[in-house]
């Protein structure tokens, strides 16, 4: 209004509206846009993110038997928040069948931040976890009257069959290690622990989903953030068909009862494994769920060592069949032909004595069906002296190295690094270096080192490299790595050993005739299946010598190469060569003809201390 | 001469201006009550359905006001003020406790809040009298009466129905007593007793009193000195300043009103209700209290953070959405704005309320009637508190008092509040040129 003496208050009032308005913005503008911890905040009070977790691949054996599968189990959190005051403990611990003392004792437990220090009473937190359905169900019915409750469904493995526990290996919750190592683990995560659960971890256990929920004021969750458009589903791990033969695993495990020793078995054509048995061994079923940490502990305390896989990580001296291999190296390597001969004076023989009584002289098929220790260190020695010593031992030392390198192309001496089988040791094979530095370069001869001539010295062997030992001989020269899973990729690590394959096919005829005139005559195949093999007595410092078998059927056209270590079992023709004689029948036939004999070894009881953790 | 044409002489840019901000609040209110089953803006039993009607109705009456002969609100003024006392004086006898209010009545299905047309009756009571020929405001004694007229509602609302957002609104007509004459040290007044009593409860009386003292030296030492030279040089008859002992004298009966009133805060806050001392003690940085007297200004400062620079965008707000926001569809509607409209989107919409209290003071000015500036410098006045106090709240600034944010804030009462009162401006000023 003009003509009004504080007409000019109009400007007055107008700056005190611009003034307010212009605070008001730039006090936002901090809240909003400087000071960023609002939207951190913000996110950890309304937003959930719950893992949603994938199921884990199944795995299969060669055949289409179901070995691994999950099983669903259920764990019950709470939310301190929104549980309150007014919650109603009588119910809940009579709904799920547990004492007041335990749901206090465990909410204390779960409340108490030196052992659970990423505690929030936000936070849904574990309170019982691997429950069974029937164990769920009461609280399941009446789960609207306990506010912060929730009932989780996850999974965990399950075994149709009682077999194959370190092979397959298992899961457990991933501790601080894992969770650094690799960033998509998070607390309370399964992942595989041993063997194809650990090998495969990252084809078997998929993606984890997450699922943004919104939660409320008071804890409870309230759907989905962004209507779900931020979830992301889980991508269901894959499935896994292995190279292993269930029936064969299985009666190889019973061969095995109350002995300590393993067996391990390969298709010579692929280098499939086909069973890989060690014993003592578990129910894989006793590693899963709320017993798992007991009946580990169980496991890792006893003193036969079940955790052990004693088909990859035992390491033994191979003893006699380690002379097939000595055959192939003095071959190629000129030292010997098919129809050189060696004298032979039975236990008088010196430097190493014979153990069997046989004709004499003997030319090589007869001294692997024989057995002949003399023979072999024979041709050992004038494999190493063939072209003598020279001024300082160099001409031995070199012929010493042709030997090392000739065994290590047969995969002895080093893991399979290109196999998908865990836990393997790398067994030994003594460098020359070795000798040097007990001996001196010029200190040690053929004669110092005669006992590698018969598989009784540094040598040192793991019944997975001797089983492919057997599938090489049975493939004359070369081997394709031993693996586990059922892929073409897995047939394409072809290894050609150094030795001609000419001369496999004289020590094949020798290892036949083992199982027909010589150490392993008594364990013929049935349906007159020509088989090969090789038996072993190993000696050793600790007590009864080892019974050791490698071979393979049928001799002519080979399906199964084998290999069985019984410890302290005694002669290996007795022990171990029925064991792999019985497998390789069970393979062939499909089924076990000679029953009294399996169901003689089975019933033996070697070491009463050997037993299948169970339940 | 009738009125020709009222719907030509309205003034369309405060039309639009106002329709704006009511369905940018209906959208908000939308969005701090969805929840996942509510699948339309309209379902009645949410209360963005709810709000539409309000704002349906709002309308309508807001158009039956503007097409009413001008002269009317000068003529039922009195009458008006007279049945407000009363209603105001009777709601508690039939309000229902909420919250410890007493302020609100229910009709059927709907409840009424008669405090919020208090603002409107008490704008146009104070413009009839103040508006007559026969009164200029231009002594402390021409205050009297209008002071009375504004004191009476706020002090029934106050102590009867215990509605101190409501009542302290009413206090913002000292703005436009400002407009008509009020000396401005009032003003300046209530600004210093705000500076004092944070000092005081911030610092305590000591600090206030030596505060006192030194801008009471300040003030003095100056007058003194060319008090002594004007003397000295008898000057005196030339001096600016004919009576420096008068105003010697003034500052320090000042400072003393100063110092007993510090002391008198400091005192008084003491034997505060401990729940309002928490909040003055949360809101001044004094007490971290985030589940209790702060948990609220704690939470909207979250949920307005939370949105940044541009929001989380429509319905996507998490905070106000889960309930962690307390009246997020009433007095912290603007958290929501803030969460999923982000610093522009909460800028624009203060922009506009600027935009729109300027326009109202530029019409208020343009008025030929004493009685239509004063009533649109009320409008004016209560618009500006509104806004500062709301959204002063929610951005922990000023202590939690609830009262809504105009047009933006769910409310039927408040809503039909602020039609009525702005309506009746309308329509003065649409009317404006015809003569009386």
């Amino acid at each position: 209004m003009l003509n009004d003496q504080y007409y000019n208050r109009r400007f007055v009032i107008s700056a005190i509206a611009v003034i307010i308005v212009v605070l008001f913005i730039i006090r936002l503008f901090f809240v909003q846009v400087v000071d960023d911890s609002a939207i951190e905040q913000a996110d950890k009070m309304s937003l959930l993110r719950q893992t949603v977790y994938a199921p884990r691949g199944l795995i299969y054996d060669r055949n289409g038997e179901l070995l691994v599968y999950n099983q669903p189990i259920y764990e019950i959190t709470m939310s301190y928040r929104e549980m309150g005051n007014t919650f109603d403990t009588a119910a809940f611990c009579y709904s799920l069948h547990i004492s007041r003392e335990t749901f206090e004792q465990r909410t204390a437990e779960i409340a108490d931040r030196s052992k659970n220090p990423g505690f929030s009473r936000d936070v849904p937190q574990i309170f019982m976890t691997q429950l069974a359905a029937e164990d769920i169900a009461p609280l399941q019915e009446s789960l609207d009257k306990f506010p912060g409750i929730t009932i989780r469904k996850r999974t965990l493995r399950d075994y149709p069959y009682a077999s194959a526990a370190q092979v397959l290996g298992s899961i457990g919750e991933v501790n601080k290690r894992d969770i650094e190592a690799d960033n998509y683990y998070h607390s309370g995560d399964y992942s595989g622990r041993e063997g194809i659960e650990r090998t495969y971890e990252r084809v078997l256990r998929g993606e984890n989903g997450v699922e943004v929920l919104l939660r409320d004021n008071r804890g409870r969750i309230q759907g989905h953030y962004n209507n779900g458009l931020d979830d992301l589903p889980p991508v269901a791990g894959e499935n896994l068909t292995l190279t292993l033969d269930i029936r064969l695993q299985m009666l190889a495990e019973e061969l095995l009862q109350g002995k300590v020793g393993s067996v391990v078995a390969i298709e010579p054509a692929t280098g499939e494994v086909l069973c890989m048995a060690s014993n003592p061994t578990w129910d894989p079923k006793i590693l899963v769920g709320r017993q798992r940490s007991v009946n580990y502990m169980q496991l890792l305390n006893d003193k036969t060592k079940p955790l052990m896989n004693r088909a990859t990580q035992a390491q033994y001296s191979p003893g006699s069949t380690f002379k097939t291999l000595q055959a192939l190296i003095c071959l190629q390597e000129g030292a010997i032909t098919t129809t050189k001969q060696y004298p032979c004076s039975g236990p008088g023989s010196t430097p190493i004595k014979c153990t069997h009584h046989h004709g004499s002289p003997v030319t090589l098929i007869g001294a692997i069906e024989q057995s002949c220790n003399p023979y072999f260190w024979c041709a050992y020695r004038d494999m190493l002296e063939k072209d003598g010593y020279g001024k300082n031992n160099e001409h031995f030392r070199h012929r010493y190295q042709l030997w090392c390198d000739d065994a290590r192309s047969f995969g002895l001496g080093s893991r399979f690094d290109d196999s998908d089988i865990s836990e393997q040791s790398t067994g030994k094979i003594p460098s020359p270096e070795l000798y040097d530095r007990y001996y001196g370069k010029t200190g040690w001869r053929a004669l110092t080192i005669r006992s590698n001539a018969i598989g009784q010295g540094e040598v040192l062997v793991t019944p997975l490299q001797l089983a492919n030992l057997a599938a090489t001989i049975a493939n004359e020269g070369y081997y394709i790595t031993p693996h586990l899973l059922r892929h073409d990729s897995m047939r394409t690590h072809i290894h050609q050993t150094v030795v001609e394959p000419r001369y496999f096919v004289p020590v094949k005829q020798g290892m036949t005739r083992v199982m027909t005139h010589g150490t392993g005559r008594h364990n013929a195949l049935p349906d007159s299946i020509a088989s090969a093999g090789k038996t072993g007595t190993v000696q050793n410092k600790g007590g009864r010598d080892h019974a050791i078998f490698i071979g393979f059927a049928p001799a002519d056209n080979p399906q199964i190469a084998i290999a069985v270590v019984v410890e302290n079992a005694g002669f290996g023709a007795t022990w171990a060569a029925p064991i792999a004689t019985l497998l390789e029948e069970q393979y062939l036939l499909g089924t076990v003809k000679r029953q009294d004999k399996k169901n003689q070894i089975a019933s033996t009881v070697l070491n009463p201390n050997a037993k299948k953790f169970t339940h | 001469m009738r009125r020709s044409s009222p719907i030509r002489n309205i003034d369309w840019i405060t039309v639009g201006l106002t329709m704006a901000l009511i369905i940018f609040g209906w959208l908000n209110v939308y969005e701090a009550s969805y929840t996942f089953d509510q699948t339309s803006i309209l379902d009645f039993s949410y209360r963005s359905g709810k709000q539409f009607v309000w704002i349906l109705s709002a309308l309508v009456l807001g158009g039956v006001i503007l097409l009413l002969d001008s002269r009317i609100f000068d003529f039922i003024a009195y009458f008006l003020y007279a049945a407000l006392i009363v209603i105001l004086l009777l709601t508690p006898f039939v309000a229902h406790d909420i919250k410890g209010s007493l302020s609100w009545i229910s009709l059927g299905p709907v409840s009424l809040q008669p405090a919020e047309f208090a603002k409107c009756v008490t704008a146009l009571a104070l413009a009839k009298m103040m508006g007559s020929h026969d009164y200029r405001l231009r002594t402390w004694r021409d205050m009297v009466k209008p002071l009375l007229l504004m004191g009476a509602p706020m002090l029934i609302i106050m102590v009867m129905q215990k509605e101190t957002g409501s009542a302290i609104i009413l206090a913002a007509f000292l703005l436009m007593f400002y407009r008509e004459g009020m000396t401005g040290y009032v003003l300046l007044t209530g600004v210093a007793a705000v500076v004092l009593f944070v000092t005081v409860i911030k610092f305590g009386t000591l600090v206030a009193d030596i505060a006192i003292g030194a801008v009471l030296l300040a003030a003095l030492v100056p007058r003194v000195v060319a008090f002594v030279r004007d003397k000295r040089q008898k000057r005196s008859r030339f001096a600016r300043n004919r009576h420096p002992h008068v105003q010697i004298i003034t500052f320090v009966i000042l400072a003393a009103v100063a110092i007993g009133y510090s002391h008198a805060c400091s005192f008084a806050f003491d034997h505060l209700p401990d729940h309002q001392r928490s909040r003055v003690e949360v809101l001044l940085g004094l007490k971290d209290d985030p589940q209790g007297a702060g948990y609220n200004v704690k939470q909207s400062l979250i949920a307005i953070g939370s949105g940044g620079l541009t929001g989380k965008g429509f319905l996507k707000g998490t905070q106000t959405k889960m309930h962690f926001v307390p009246e997020q569809a009433t007095d912290f509607i603007f958290c929501t704005v803030g969460e999923e409209w982000g610093w522009l989107g909460s800028s624009g919409l203060l922009i506009v309320y600027l935009a729109f209290i300027l326009r109202l003071i530029y019409l208020a000015e343009r008025q030929r009637q004493r009685f239509a500036l004063i009533y649109g410098y009320c409008v004016v006045s209560i618009f500006i508190a509104h806004l500062t106090i709301n959204i002063g709240m929610v951005l922990g600034l000023l202590p939690v008092i609830g009262i809504p944010l105009p047009f933006i804030s769910y409310g039927g009462s408040s809503i039909w509040g602020f039609t009525i009162l702005l309506s009746i401006f309308l329509n003065l000023d649409a009317a404006r040129l015809e003569k009386m």
